[in-house]
């Protein structure tokens, strides 16, 4: 069978660092949640005061805190922080482009205005993603899909989600015969040329996957689909496990408020 | 009392698609209950487009299809799409949910069957073809031929009527072949099994039909239609090189 076997989900559970932590244990749909408070207080944080850079630190302590306890490196926590990389471009612009008054730094000329909101927008930025990381750390790609459906996300997304996961290696296998075959023959994708290979070959792959689309469909109103995706029996969660969830965002409000309370 | 109503009877079915290829033109079949029965013809004979009608996929043509008794019609739909479970040739088509274990409570769970009972029937379903523990196994780690036996037992979990099967043997390595024939041998449902794969036919279906042009040009014992080489002949079917099917078995 060859191609995409045994990678654990490719591509997408790559994130995944499966354990046992009090962290991995809690209700997907609880840290979510939590995860997305957090981003919410990170995003409220004032730009211009004083003591933001200090409440950023907070913030930066306590995701290394959940960190810890989930025992995951932060290696691995900052490897996430690749998507990021647009934010950044666009952060380091603003100096540059932003008007008020200057400041030299290093014989450029910088817009003051610019370098706080450029290094606020970089900080709330990597903190919030530094978050997701940490949630697709510890938890599984499957997990999180039922926790975005017992979030009442709308089934029709989940559903394209969950089927995402599930062909990502079928796709990807395809691709890679797609490439074997190709180079098989004697094709090297240097030239400007092979633009013209690569063109239709995308081409087939989306209509081979349409075409799975559709079979799969069918398998699907064969077992009686009625249009959702039957889900298992759904845990009940306590008081406490959202109480354990929601401390990481409480606790960064409280970092919030002690900032704009003291600053 | 009455003998119990064939586990399938399609009489006289006629359909054409919508861009107006005719695919079947009357087409005869009836399956007595535990009949193990294969579907022989060629590319293009109308073998998937028959299938399609046994569990109300496609409708709208000339005759009707009846399963142990029940129409094929709107209002029934869903009871026969849980009499008839179809097993699709690519198994990565038919095994589309995270895990094994979702995959196999799929059918049971849109039946809106309690989750003891769906729990029950999955175990059953999984043992059944020798996979018990591939429970919360993502597909993609399966081999093919463990994969292909997940999907015969996400239609088993719906405890079908009859079991319609698309090409088992395709793909399969030798051993994996034998593996799926023990399973089987072993169901207790009626059997419609599509293949080109004749000596696989003959080791698992006592009766065959060979469909041809959109009708059943023969019906009877495989052994003997397999031993007819004018018909074989006449209908694109060959058996493997040195394969008599007059002294297998």
């Amino acid at each position: 069978m060859g191609a995409g076997h045994g990678t654990g989900g490719g591509g997408i559970s790559a994130m995944y660092v499966p354990g046992h932590s009090p962290v991995h244990r809690l209700e997907p749909h609880t840290k979510l949640v939590a995860v997305l408070a957090f981003a919410l207080v990170v995003v409220l944080t004032p730009v211009h005061a004083g003591w933001a850079p200090a409440a950023y630190v907070g913030f930066l302590l306590l995701l290394l805190g959940v960190a810890a306890l989930a025992r995951i490196r932060p290696g691995r926590i900052v490897r996430g922080l690749v998507v990021e990389v647009p934010f950044v471009l666009f952060a380091a612009l603003l100096p540059f482009v932003s008007r008020g008054p200057r400041v030299e730094v290093l014989g450029l000329s910088l817009s003051e205005n610019g370098l706080a909101a450029g290094g606020s927008i970089l900080a709330k930025a990597t903190l919030s993603v530094l978050a997701a990381t940490l949630l697709a750390a510890t938890t599984d790609p499957r997990a999180l899909l039922r926790g975005l459906d017992r979030l009442r996300l709308p089934s029709v997304l989940v559903q394209i989600l969950t089927f995402m996961i599930r062909y990502a290696d079928v796709v990807g296998g395809e691709l890679a015969r797609m490439k074997v075959a190709r180079e098989s023959r004697g094709f090297r994708a240097r030239r400007v040329g092979a633009l013209k290979v690569l063109g239709p070959a995308a081409g087939s792959l989306f209509i081979r996957s349409y075409e799975r689309g559709e079979r799969v469909h069918l398998a699907m109103l064969s077992r009686g689909y009625t249009g959702r995706l039957p889900t298992g029996p759904v845990a009940v969660v306590g008081g406490r496990s959202w109480a354990a969830a929601l401390s990481l965002p409480l606790a960064a409000g409280a970092v919030l408020a002690a900032g704009s309370l003291l600053g | 009392m009455s003998p119990p109503p064939p586990s399938l009877l399609v009489d006289d079915l006629a359909f054409a698609y919508p861009d107006g290829h005719q695919a079947l033109f009357g087409v005869d079949l009836r399956l007595e209950p535990g009949e193990r029965v294969a579907l022989l013809g060629p590319n293009g004979a109308g073998k998937t487009t028959l299938v399609m009608h046994l569990n109300g996929i496609l409708r709208g043509g000339r005759g009707r299809v009846e399963v142990a008794g029940l129409p094929v019609e709107d209002r029934t739909l869903q009871e026969v799409r849980r009499r008839v479970g179809i097993v699709f040739q690519d198994p990565d088509d038919q095994l589309f949910m995270p895990t094994v274990g979702e995959d196999v409570a799929f059918g049971p769970r849109n039946l809106g069957l309690p989750e003891p009972e769906v729990a029950r029937r999955v175990a059953d379903a999984l043992a059944a073809v020798d996979m018990a523990d591939a429970h919360t196994r993502p597909p993609h780690h399966l081999s093919f031929g463990q994969r292909r036996r997940v999907a015969v037992a996400t239609v088993l979990s719906m405890q079908p009527e009859v079991l319609v099967l698309d090409e088992p043997s395709s793909n399969l390595d030798p051993a994996g072949r034998r593996e799926l024939a023990e399973v089987l041998e072993q169901l207790p449902v009626t059997l419609l099994m599509v293949t080109h794969d004749l000596p696989y036919a003959l080791q698992l279906c006592p009766r065959s039909v060979v469909l041809d042009g959109g009708v059943v040009v023969a019906d009877g014992a495989t052994r003997e239609l397999l031993a007819d080489r004018e018909l074989l002949a006449a209908h694109r079917l060959e058996l493997p090189f040195g394969f008599d099917p007059r002294t297998v078995g």
